[in-house]
Order: structure tokens, then C-alpha cells, then sequence
């Protein structure tokens, strides 16, 4: 294989400066959107004492996700030995770290006391999936910090593959964290199941994977890189199997839940009268996340379009929101089952089903956590030899 | 001559006794909440604090344990039903098949194994040895995740500034609360102030006591009338338990 030669971006173009401070702002205002939900209280947000996880939520498990998912590219190359990946590790791993900080900033920022962060980092409760989550997460800024470093510095580049090996099954034990959050809470209906965690860790595969090609075509194409086609279709026929693999566990989750009686209410809820949500699950997760993208990526007459290939991710990224939404806010809004076999009322709200409607802050704070990712890949790679100089194809 | 004066003396103390113990509450004898711990003593898991409620007592419509409660910890609503802190509510129940109504208080049913306490990250939802659950305002980061995992929807969020805070129960904006079983008036040999108020009112559909003590009156009345357990599916082994269910 020829050598592969990195360099950093030059970055003093007006576009990219343009780039930064629309990020930039975006950010500012992710940062006045938390300054208003802070200073008055949850109250003005979309979120109630029914809806206790909101719109923030729905971005920071988001990135979270992809972050380990945005991993696999350099997995690939360094686990299991397909070289044809290696000049991609290095960027697949900047943007992993890149995506994990831009969501903890997020779910950070939303706490009812995000003063507190030296309480959550010095107080544990060791059986607390969230603890052992805080530690994943830390870990996965050292470890993969330390695997970019391994490949950057010539002298370490011998424990590379060690480091991707820890790297990788660090990013799986991650993923299986985020999604026993929700695996492990044996109150609601509609999480409770081990299915979570492996579910999690597919959609992080896709998810990770559209948002790396999305970075990946952008900043080649406007530096005026070449990236070739070899390495766009092979990224592109590993989404498809990826695509499909979600709408595989999305599936099973809800044919076995189909099954056990007790769960009909919420299947009947997410699948048919829940109306804003069945709609998201419908619209947003299945058909514009999962059977569009899955179409037009084995369409034979687009086959090395890469306008199609960004709608393709763009839609994934689309349905990574929207199942996202369906999971967290949808799993809210289906009343908790207290009193089987009785029609429930109360001031509480027991018994109904919940509404929410996202506020423009927790939107806000979202985009802002995104933004926060994007800033951090875009500076990092004008000061360090993240990307190829090319990746055009071997003739 | 002594031992007459002895004995009318004890005859005097016990009748007090009695007439303390029903004027107090009926239903609640004084010796039941006698075992609260001194002051000086740390707590100890030799008592274990639990309600007992008779839904057939409960009226629908009746608010007295929860206008009692805001009072005793100064829950001031703002207009905002959503996002209103609430410790004890009413929940009517109707049965679908037979279309007989109940109604009764839910509030936090301090769980033996309480879902909140595993799955705090800093530690901050707790037990006491006694049974009762409890948050540390102090190591709450707001995180929510208690709300989550509560089978009954028993806490709150504290959606905005607080005000009309008492003394006995300090709240925070940005934190997680609940019932605290009244945390601060068992301590001083009290019982909880729904409890309290719902014996006020005559209604005498709960019942508050040391589960662990087999000569408490709730223990007495549970192994004589039973209590179930909400969501006993869960195997939560609940401090509150419920009769006419």
C-alpha cells in the first residue's frame, strides 16, 4: 500500500473563517438558550414533571451515540486489519471525541444544576448506570486520545493496533452503557428491555458512519482534496448493511414486544395513536431514516453520486433524531402502568398520555451541542495532520 | 400507705397514656411512634416507617393529606399544573370491567430496593437505616434520572425559584424532591402530616407506623386485613401498602 501523507488544512480561507463563526454563533446562542432555562428554571422549557427528559436529551444520546459509532472507521482499519480504511482512522477518531464532547456539553448544560459538575465527578454511586456512564465517558477521551496519538507519533505507532483494540471494545462497552440507561429502567413500559444496549450500539454504527462520510465529503470538498470513488462506495455499501441492521433490531424490539400482552398498550401507542409520535416513528425513524436511505443506497442509477450520498446521510441523520425522540420522549408519554385493569385519573396527569412540545431554548441548546462538535473538528484539523493530502484512487 | 399512693399514680399515668394515645390521632397509639429515634442517636434500621392505606375510608374529592402536606413544606403552586411540584396526590380509579370507583393518596412508597436510590449517579436519592427515601439537596445535580426510573410517579422536579420555604423542609430550584414521610416530624415522635390530617378530618384511611414492630398497630392490621403493594410486580417490598385495592 502507498504511504499515506497528512496534512492540515490550510483554514484562512473566508469560507472557513465564515464556517467557524456561524458555528460559532450558533453555539452563543445554545449558550443564551441555557442561560434563560437556568436562570428561570426548567418551567420555560418544553419538559414538565411528566416529560422529564426533553429535546436536550434527544441530541446529547444523539452524538453520544454516533460518537462511539464515528469510532468504527478506525476500528475497522486497526481491529480487523482492512488497510484500505487506514488513512481514515485518524479523522474517524477526531470526530468521535468531537462528537461525545459536543454531547455531554448538551446533557451537561441541561441539568438542573449544571454548577454541580464537581459533584458528579467526585460523588458515585457505583449502581448507577450513569456513574459507570460518567466513567465511559471520561475513559473514552483518554483512550481514544491516546490511540490518535499512537498513530500520529512515529515512535508510538507500534502500540497502535493495541490502542485500537482498547479503543474498540471501550467504544462497545460505551454504547451498551447508553443504552442500558434506558435497558435498565424496569418502571416504564417501553424500555425495560436488554435489547437496548446491542440496539444502541447498531444504531451507532449508522448513525457514526453518516455523520463521518457527511465530514468526511465536506472538508475534502472544500479544501479541494480529492477523495475517490473506491472509498466513498466502500463507506457507502457498509452504511446500507448498517441501515438495514437497525431496521433488523427496530423489528425484533417490537415484534417481541407485539407478543407479551402487557406491552400492547405501548406498541398500540407508538405504532398507531400516538400521534405526534407515531408520526415521528413512522415518517422520521422507519421511512425517511431507515427505507429511503436503504433504497437509494443500493439504487443502481446513483450509485457514485455524492449529492445523493449526503441526502443519504442527511436522511439517516434525520431518523437517528427521530428514534432518538420516539425512545425518549415517546417512552415518556405513554402513561405509566400503576393500576392494571383500571381507567386512571388525577392531577398528576396519571394516566394520560403526556404532551410535549419542544421549546425553542431546548432546540437551541441542541444545535449548540452539535455545533460545539463541528467547531472542534474544523479547528482541529487546521492545526493538526488529521486528513490525507489525497484520497483519490490507486490507478 | 406508699403502695396506695403508688398505685393510684400508675392508674393516673396509664389513663394519661390512653387519653394521650387516642387524642393524638385515632387509629395511632402514642407507643407506636415512640420508637422514633432520640436526637443524639444515629438512625437505626431496628424500625422500619410505613403507611398503611384503607381505600374504602378514603373519600373521593377529599384533599386533607394533600392540602396538609403543602402546608408542612410549604408547596406553593405556580398555575402550572405540568410542572408543579406535587408530593401526595389523589388517584381515582376506575375498574374497566366492573365500573367500581376508588380513590386513594399516591405519594413516594419508599421501596425496600428503591429503583430512585440505584440509579442515582452521585448518590444523592438515599435511604435512611428506617426505610424512609430521601434526596441530599446538597449532591443533587438535577440529572433526573430518578424521575425515570420511579415506578410512581412520585417525584418532582423543581421547575423555578421556590418560594414560602419552612424550615423543616428545604427545597431547591434545579433539584429532584418527594414525600419525605415527614421526615422531621418522626424524628420528634410525630407522624406524617397527611396522616395526621386524614385522622383530623375523621376519615381514618391511613394508617402510619413501625413495620417492623409486630405489636404496631399497622403490623396488627396488615396480618389481620392484609395490605398490597402498587406494582408488587416489581418485588420494590414497599413501605406503603394499600387495602380495597
Amino acid at each position: 500500500m502507498k504511504k499515506i501523507e497528512y496534512t492540515a488544512i490550510k483554514g484562512n480561507s473566508l469560507a472557513y473563517y465564515g464556517l467557524l463563526g456561524g458555528l460559532g454563533l450558533v453555539m452563543l446562542i445554545g449558550l443564551l438558550a441555557v442561560w434563560h432555562m437556568e436562570h428561570n428554571g426548567h418551567y420555560v422549557t418544553g419538559m414538565t414533571n411528566q416529560i422529564v427528559w426533553g429535546m436536550p436529551h434527544v441530541f446529547a444520546v444523539f452524538l453520544i451515540v454516533a460518537a462511539s459509532g464515528a469510532l468504527n472507521v478506525a476500528s475497522i482499519a486497526s481491529v480487523f486489519r482492512k488497510e484500505d480504511y487506514e488513512p481514515l482512522a485518524r479523522l474517524s477518531g477526531l470526530l468521535a471525541i468531537a462528537l461525545l464532547a459536543g454531547g455531554l456539553v448538551v446533557l451537561l448544560l441541561d441539568l438542573g444544576r449544571p454548577d454541580r459538575l464537581i459533584v458528579a465527578m467526585t460523588y458515585y454511586n457505583f449502581k448507577s448506570i450513569f456513574a459507570w456512564n460518567i466513567i465511559l465517558y471520561t475513559g473514552f477521551f483518554a483512550i481514544v486520545g491516546i490511540y490518535i496519538w499512537f498513530m500520529m507519533d512515529h515512535s508510538m505507532y507500534r502500540f497502535k493496533k493495541q490502542a485500537g483494540l482498547a479503543a474498540f471494545v471501550w467504544r462497545l462497552i460505551l454504547t451498551t452503557g447508553t443504552g442500558s440507561i434506558f435497558g435498565f429502567l424496569v418502571a416504564r413500559s417501553a424500555y425495560d428491555a436488554a435489547l437496548m444496549a446491542p440496539m444502541f450500539i447498531i444504531m451507532s454504527f449508522s448513525f457514526g458512519l453518516a455523520i463521518f462520510i457527511l465530514v468526511l465529503m465536506a472538508s475534502y470538498n472544500w479544501t479541494g482534496r480529492e477523495l475517490g470513488d473506491e472509498v466513498v462506495s466502500r463507506l457507502r455499501n457498509l452504511l446500507g448493511v448498517f441501515v438495514a441492521a437497525v431496521l433488523y433490531f427496530v423489528i425484533v424490539y417490537h415484534l417481541t414486544n407485539l407478543y407479551i400482552t402487557e406491552h400492547h398498550g405501548v406498541e398500540k401507542f407508538i405504532l398507531l395513536e400516538g400521534g405526534q409520535f407515531t408520526r415521528v416513528f413512522w415518517i422520521g425513524q422507519i421511512i425517511l431514516g431507515g427505507l429511503v436511505p436503504l433504497a437509494l443506497i443500493y439504487a443502481p442509477g446513483v450509485r457514485n453520486c455524492r449529492k445523493t450520498l449526503a441526502v443519504i446521510c442527511t436522511l439517516i441523520i434525520i431518523g437517528g433524531l427521530s428514534t432518538m425522540y420516539t425512545i425518549i420522549i415517546g417512552g415518556q408519554a405513554y402513561p405509566l402502568e400503576m393500576f392494571p385493569g383500571y381507567e386512571v385519573s388525577s392531577t398528576f396527569f396519571d394516566g394520560v398520555v403526556n404532551d410535549y412540545t419542544p421549546s425553542i431554548y431546548e432546540i437551541a441548546l441542541g444545535v449548540g451541542g452539535v455545533a460545539v462538535s463541528l467547531v472542534i473538528v474544523a479547528f482541529v484539523i487546521k492545526v493538526l495532520p488529521f486528513l490525507p493530502s489525497s484520497l483519490a484512487d490507486n490507478k | 400507705m406508699s403502695d396506695c399512693v403508688n398505685q393510684s399514680r400508675r392508674s393516673f399515668l396509664e389513663k394519661s397514656a390512653a387519653v394521650g394515645a387516642i387524642t393524638i390521632a385515632p387509629g395511632i397509639l402514642l407507643h407506636q411512634v415512640a420508637n422514633a429515634k432520640p436526637d443524639d442517636q444515629p438512625v437505626s434500621d431496628s424500625v422500619r416507617w410505613g403507611m398503611l392505606i384503607n381505600t374504602n375510608n378514603c373519600e373521593q374529592g377529599c384533599t386533607d393529606c394533600i392540602d396538609a402536606c403543602n402546608t408542612e413544606h410549604g408547596l406553593v403552586g405556580n398555575n402550572r399544573p405540568q410542572s408543579d411540584t406535587q408530593y401526595i396526590r389523589k388517584v381515582t380509579l376506575r375498574d374497566k370491567m366492573t365500573g367500581h370507583e376508588l380513590s386513594l393518596p399516591m405519594m413516594c412508597q419508599h421501596c425496600e430496593t428503591a429503583p430512585c436510590v440505584d440509579v442515582c449517579p452521585t448518590g444523592a436519592s438515599f435511604k435512611r437505616k428506617d426505610g424512609i427515601a430521601l434526596v441530599d439537596k446538597h449532591i443533587c445535580i438535577g440529572c433526573r434520572y430518578c424521575m425515570m426510573a420511579c415506578p410512581y410517579k412520585a417525584r418532582s422536579f423543581v421547575h423555578e425559584e421556590v418560594k414560602n420555604q419552612t424550615l423543616s423542609a428545604p427545597r431547591g430550584k434545579g433539584t429532584v424532591e418527594s414525600c419525605t414521610m415527614c421526615v422531621h416530624r418522626v424524628d420528634k415522635d410525630q407522624i406524617p402530616a397527611c396522616v395526621e390530617a386524614c385522622s383530623k378530618g375523621k376519615h381514618d384511611a391511613m394508617m402510619f407506623g413501625d413495620l417492623n414492630d409486630p405489636n404496631s398497630e399497622i403490623s396488627k392490621e396488615l396480618e389481620k386485613h392484609g395490605g398490597k403493594q402498587i406494582r408488587a410486580d416489581l418485588q420494590l417490598n414497599t413501605a406503603v401498602r394499600y387495602q380495597g385495592l
